[in-house]
């Protein structure tokens, strides 16, 4: 059989799970991370971190959104998934999704979000005119009352749904990787480190997205990086980082060490199929060099500008990193036979309902949907403008 | 009795029974057709598989293609034949095959005497602690009263959870439906009394159904005497179908 080396049980020659699953933790990832990055700001107070504040949550809510499409694309029968919230199977990790993700989207994000924003829509729903003064007045759901008082208790109850939502999204992506972990018939996913090792994860790779986000928002608009800001935002993103490689070499030499009857043919899988997703881009690309890179920010003294350039590089690193170990998780445990016999291949293909083409577009919408959501809902507080590069002098305006 | 007294005691009546009979008809609609006089609590059903009878004609695969329509492809069995062949020097690494399921049987390969080749059917193991009934997000999949687990198509949503938890790798998604599919142990054959398809077509009685709430069934006395073997027992899964004479080697 082509793409098939040794003896796979004939069922599993095919793969079930495709990019699309594999953009289902990354994305969740993101929503979980960006959040917690917001509300360090919000529940510990940590200051510096005030400029990426709504823009976190903003993204968080952008990719909450689309989080449940890969998986309505993905199913059989996409118009039979209300069954999972009207008559959920109660032993069932899956079925929980919908209660999970309800949870977080409607509970925590939206009401943080408006609450946040309350002021700033009641005022924009005043100024406005016509159609967008209309979606302002549904926007405010019927408030009108700005007072200092009501505005005290706005930010009252916004506390509240912060602490709320640190369990919460804690709750959201741990839940994503105990999907996977509590597979006992497949050793690649079958382990309790799962689901921390998933929130770690998705803690650093949501740091390092609204990271990204902010230093490239902010130079496209020509305002000046807040350095103290990307100097927190990265610290914070090295410690986690540091946290996730620490867990996820935990759990691989436990593998090693213990080699247990599937050892061997994972071990040969990743040497083998997953070299270069999981050793060369997980761990050392995506892994180990931003690392290192975060590292030297710290025991040095760059400028502003090299710090700015190198964040950029160790963010875009950390997403790729992520994103491979997303994919080495989903594809990676489908690729070897649970015979231990064997191994397949996937296929990627390009234009079909599970290809690369739907997989770009549903990674591309968050964006859409992040550049709707802040043209209505303007993260930004009182900026500096970006220092002009140098004065014209007189003599640039001598005509030869 | 008066003529209005009849008319109002008549009418009462008349108006009763039509709504006794509405309700009778509403409470039958959710009763299951009575299949003669099967009562499923009454059965276990389990299924035995003598490895040392089978001689991989394949019989048993093509047998249950037909009778349960499985498609005909080289990647979707309720049922398959596995090879294995084990050098006497190198017993951690036998080597398996089972070309397109053993539907067209074995090509001759190994030579008489060097190490020992021999057959494993498989098939869906039917566990009383089943996982992929447990991780079925709308519970499409079921274990019945008598010990068959099920699927049901108009339910299932199509999202191979159940194919990756089951650590035997008896489940596929039917390619036509959408939904997932396997061995049902011909559940429409045995509850009318007959074998599985594979049962009925063994040429040398290697597959035996076997139910295990009948007192009076062999499976009891052959369970007594012989060493029996599930698959991959460390799963716990509570597998059904009983293999006599399996080697170690077997995953």
């Amino acid at each position: 059989m082509p793409g098939v080396q040794g003896f796979m049980y004939p069922n599993e020659v095919e793969l079930q799970w495709s990019i699309l699953i594999v953009l289902y933790p990354f994305i969740t990832g993101l929503v979980a991370g960006a959040f917690i990055l917001a509300s360090l700001e919000r529940v510990f107070n940590v200051q510096a971190v005030k400029p990426t504040y709504r823009l976190a949550l903003l993204t968080a809510l952008s990719f909450m959104l689309v989080a449940p499409l890969p998986l309505q694309l993905h199913l059989g029968h996409p118009e039979r998934s209300w069954e999972m919230l009207v008559t959920p199977h109660t032993t069932s990790a899956m079925a929980m999704f919908g209660f999970v993700y309800l949870w977080y989207l409607m509970v925590v994000l939206v009401v943080e979000i408006w609450l946040d924003y309350r002021k700033d829509i009641v005022l924009a729903k005043r100024s406005k005119t016509g159609f967008v003064r209309l979606v302002y007045t549904v926007l405010a759901l019927g408030s009108d009352n700005i007072s200092e008082e009501a505005l005290r208790i706005d930010d009252k109850v916004g506390r509240f749904v912060t602490i709320i939502g640190i369990p919460s999204a804690f709750l959201l992506h741990g839940y994503v990787g105990f999907i996977f972990g509590s597979i006992k018939a497949n050793p690649w996913w079958s382990t309790p480190m799962m689901p921390i090792v998933f929130l770690f994860s998705a803690i650093v790779s949501g740091i390092a997205a609204v990271m990204l986000l902010y230093i490239i928002m902010t130079i496209w608009r020509r305002k000046q990086v807040d350095m103290a800001c990307v100097d927190t935002v990265g610290r914070y993103l090295f410690y986690a980082f540091l946290i996730d490689f620490s867990l996820e070499m935990i759990d691989l030499i436990h593998r090693i060490y213990e080699a247990d009857e599937s050892f061997r043919s994972l071990d040969f899988m990743v040497h083998t199929r997953l070299f270069l997703s999981q050793i060369v881009l997980q761990i050392i690309v995506g892994t180990l060099v931003p690392i290192a890179i975060l590292a030297v920010i710290q025991v040095t003294k760059f400028t502003a500008r090299i710090r700015t350039a190198l964040y950029s590089v160790a963010g875009v690193l950390t997403l790729i990193g992520i994103f491979a170990m997303r994919w080495n998780v989903v594809i990676g445990g489908q690729l070897f036979s649970k015979s231990f016999l064997g191994y397949t291949t996937y296929k990627l293909e390009f234009a079909t309902r599970e290809g690369l083409l739907p997989a770009i577009l549903v990674m591309l919408l968050p964006f859409v949907i992040l550049a709707v959501l802040i043209y209505l809902l303007p993260p930004w507080k009182d900026e500096k403008p970006a220092v002009p590069k140098k004065p014209l002098t007189p003599a640039a305006y001598q005509i030869n | 009795m008066d003529r209005r007294e009849f008319i109002m005691v008549g009418g009462k009546m008349l108006f009763m029974t039509a709504a006794t009979a509405a309700a009778l008809e509403h409470v039958m609609a959710g009763t299951p057709e009575k299949v003669d006089t099967y009562k499923a609590a009454e059965h276990w059903w389990a299924l035995l598989i003598d490895v040392e009878k089978c001689i991989g004609c394949g019989s048993c695969v093509r047998a249950c293609k037909t009778e349960n329509d499985v498609i005909n492809e080289p990647f979707y069995f309720r049922t398959w034949v596995e090879r294995y062949h084990i050098e006497a020097t190198d017993a951690e690494h036998p080597i398996v095959d089972s070309p397109n399921g053993a539907y067209d049987g074995f090509p001759e390969a190994y030579e008489e005497g060097k190490g020992k080749t021999f057959f494993v059917p498989k098939m869906c193991n039917h566990c009383a602690d089943s996982p992929c009934t447990q991780v079925c997000p709308v519970g499409a999949t079921f274990i019945t009263p008598d010990g068959v687990v099920l699927i049901d198509k108009d339910y299932c949503v199509g999202c191979r959870y159940c194919v990756q938890a089951c650590p035997y790798g008896c489940r596929y998604i039917d390619p036509r439906t959408h939904t997932a599919d396997k061995c049902t142990l011909c559940y429409h054959r045995i509850t009318k009394g007959l074998v599985p398809a594979c049962v009925e077509v063994c040429p040398t009685g290697s597959r035996q159904l076997a139910d295990l709430k009948n007192p009076s069934d062999p499976i009891h006395e052959f369970l007594r005497t012989h060493a029996i073997q599930v698959l991959k027992p460390q799963m716990a899964t509570g597998s059904k179908i009983y293999y006599n004479g399996l080697d170690g080697a077997v995953r």
